[in-house]
């Protein structure tokens, strides 16, 4: 017979009995709960591991009080710590114990992880499920086009119920909110660009043509992107972001019951708005380009002001300009009505306001240098 | 007796997905009436609330707001049939960008000629009726959880529609407020004519306002009492409705 203390765990303590047919018994004693379950149950495991034992008892008697991780405690130790085989006895358990350990023993379809299958059938289900919301957000994108449509119809009945004054928010938060990070970018843009190619072209002596290497990328190529680029972080994104909240706090269901159509109320304004001041930041970003360029040009490679400007509208044709300009009409439409569409979209809780957001930006991103590659196409085959 | 009906929903079935919700439920609501959807927690009163207002559409069934099937009605009446009721959600659904003037005054301008002036007034009507005066400028982030109800059931009456439906009026409010509520759903139908559906669990407003109740059960899934409180009370066959009615367990 031996018998040994809990070692780094002074109370609540426990004693271990072992007589040598390999039965052994436990006495608890003090309260087994929430604070005391760890290191009983460390100890336990410690102290009960490589035996090879025939019969556990373990002596609830002079136990205080027991809790569910006390239960847990001993529901532990005879499911995992010992081996399936052991008789294992419980000495004078309260009532409320036995229950909670059935609780445990039932089922494990209320466990708080993913709801399990095996690797294989998972992919199969997830290539069927990403399919299907592939397909769904393909139905929904073309409804919201429809639902466009109708609210535009709508609005052309019933011109009152346009909220203009929502459309001069957005134009603010959209437009001149983002005007000083527009500029800033495409100030430095054009900075950088004056200075690359003057590397080269200043070999060949051909140093005014920087400037119509900075405008002619800027205006046609440049502007229209990089702005479109900016403007769906700053605006797409939170365009997402309000309509998906009032989505999941009911607000969208509230509008409609009280007869106003969401699109109407909601997507409308924003796209109004976009669709104004995303091609005037666009202007703004191919001036301060410009400027850029010109700093360079003039501290540089000593061009005047006069001829770097003059260079410059040399190269620019009014073409350049408006094909620049329709450039960013499409992708204002692409930004606000994808943010939009996104935030119509989004079901479930908080985390849907997040994933609206970035889905928003991503696809926007993505339509933006699609359809930025479809006007390339175009223009290759108009000339 | 169609006549006589203001809403009601027949052979409603309502799926999320895969789980059943509601199955193959009937019933209607007179004009006038005061009438509560009772259940517990998870019986779908909430859904059947969103169904009765046309929000989701059901996997079969009718829903009639007045004579109006909205589950296959071409859009323009579904539009005449939202000018006749006033909602309140669960979570009051204020629009959170506006204050709760704005929130008010919202339906009346888009759906009355009134100047500002006139609709300023009604609004301040409106917040009084429901003890928010002074609260008018603030926005929804601002005031407590109780508040927001209140100021989304008078944004629930700012058209004084025919039918008002209600989704825990006076739950979150103290005894008080919520008795004042109750009195003002009791004056709003006694003054106004107006039906009421008002979902809720207070077994204190269920026998101060309600004429007639029905009670949903979460696993049949079907309504498993139809009567007066009074008579639910005292008449109860199935041991669910005795025990809510009596608060046992
Ligand atoms: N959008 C949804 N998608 C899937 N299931 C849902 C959805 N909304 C509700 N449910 C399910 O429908 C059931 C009924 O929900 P509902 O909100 O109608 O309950 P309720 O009776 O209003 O409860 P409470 O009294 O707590 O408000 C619940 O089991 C819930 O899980
Ligand atoms: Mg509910």
């Amino acid at each position: 017979m031996m018998s040994i203390m809990a070692p780094d765990s002074p109370s609540p303590p426990f004693e271990i009995t072992e007589t040598d047919d390999g039965k052994l018994t436990i006495m608890l004693s003090g309260p087994l709960n929430i604070k005391t379950a760890s290191p009983i149950l460390n100890a336990l495991t410690a102290a009960l591991k490589n035996k090879s034992l025939t019969a556990v008892t373990i002596n609830l008697k002079h136990v205080s009080r027991v809790d569910d991780y006390g239960a847990l405690v001993l529901y532990q130790i005879k499911n995992d710590v010992l081996p399936p085989d052991t008789d294992f006895h419980l000495l004078n358990p309260p009532d409320v114990l036995q229950t909670m350990l059935d609780q445990m023993a039932a089922g494990h379809s209320d466990s708080p992880g993913q709801p399990d299958a095996t690797l294989s059938s998972k992919f199969i289900l997830q290539t069927g499920e990403a399919t299907i919301d592939t397909l769904k957000s393909i139905k929904e994108f073309i409804d919201f086009i429809g639902a466009i449509v109708l609210s535009v119809m709508r609005f052309l009945k019933n011109p009152k119920s346009l909220r203009t004054n929502d459309i001069i928010g957005y134009m603010k938060t959209t437009g001149v909110d983002g005007l000083p990070v527009v500029a800033m970018i495409s100030f430095l843009i054009g900075l950088i660009m004056a200075f690359m190619s003057s590397i080269q072209l200043k070999q060949f002596g051909a140093n005014i043509y920087v400037a119509s290497l900075v405008a002619l990328s800027m205006v046609s190529e440049l502007g229209p992107i990089m702005t479109a680029i900016i403007v769906s972080g700053r605006s797409g994104s939170a365009y997402a972001a309000e309509i998906s909240t009032m989505k999941i706090s009911e607000e969208i269901d509230a509008l409609v019951t009280m007869g106003f159509d969401p699109v109407l109320f909601l997507a409308i304004p924003r796209m109004i708005a976009a669709i104004i001041v995303i091609p005037l930041l666009t202007m703004f970003a191919n001036l301060f380009a410009i400027f850029g360029g010109l700093v360079i040009g003039i501290t540089m490679l000593d061009l005047s002001a006069s001829s770097y400007i003059n260079q410059t509208f040399n190269s620019l044709k009014l073409f350049e300009l408006c094909w620049g300009l329709s450039k960013s009409f499409v992708f204002a439409i692409i930004i606000s009505g994808v943010g939009c569409l996104r935030g119509f979209q989004a079901r479930g809780g908080a985390s849907a306001v997040g994933q609206a957001a970035t889905s928003a930006v991503v696809t926007s991103i993505f339509l933006i240098v699609l359809f930025d590659s479809i006007f390339a196409v175009i223009r290759s085959y108009w000339n | 007796m169609t006549d006589n009906r203001a809403a009601g929903v027949s052979n409603l079935t309502v799926r999320y997905g895969d789980t059943l919700i509601l199955d193959d439920i009937s019933f209607s609501v007179d004009r006038h009436e005061i009438f509560v959807i009772l259940g517990g927690s998870g019986s779908g009163k909430s859904t059947l609330l969103r169904q009765m207002i046309g929000l989701e559409r059901p996997v079969s069934g009718e829903v009639f707001i007045d004579d109006i099937n909205i589950t296959r009605c071409p859009e323009s009446q579904f539009s005449e049939a939202l000018k006749k009721i006033g909602v309140l959600f669960q979570g009051s659904a204020l629009i959170s960008s506006m204050t709760v003037s704005q929130n008010i005054a919202l339906p009346i301008i888009e759906f009355t000629d009134f100047s500002k002036k006139s609709i300023d007034r009604i609004v301040r009507v409106k917040l009084s009726l429901v003890g928010l005066e002074g609260y008018g400028h603030y926005l929804p982030s601002e005031i407590s959880g109780g508040m927001k109800k209140r100021a989304g059931l008078a944004r629930a009456l700012a058209l004084n529609p025919e039918i008002l439906y209600l989704d825990e009026p006076s739950a979150g409010l103290d005894p008080v407020t919520a008795a004042e509520i109750d009195r003002l759903i009791l004056d709003i139908n006694r003054q106004l004519g107006t039906t009421i559906i008002i979902v809720t669990h207070e077994l204190a407003s269920i026998f101060a306002v309600a004429q007639r109740v029905i009670m949903l059960d979460k696993s049949t899934k079907k309504i498993i009492a139809e009567g007066t409180p009074e008579k639910l009370q005292t008449e109860c066959d199935h041991p669910y409705v005795c025990k809510f009615f009596n608060r046992q367990t």
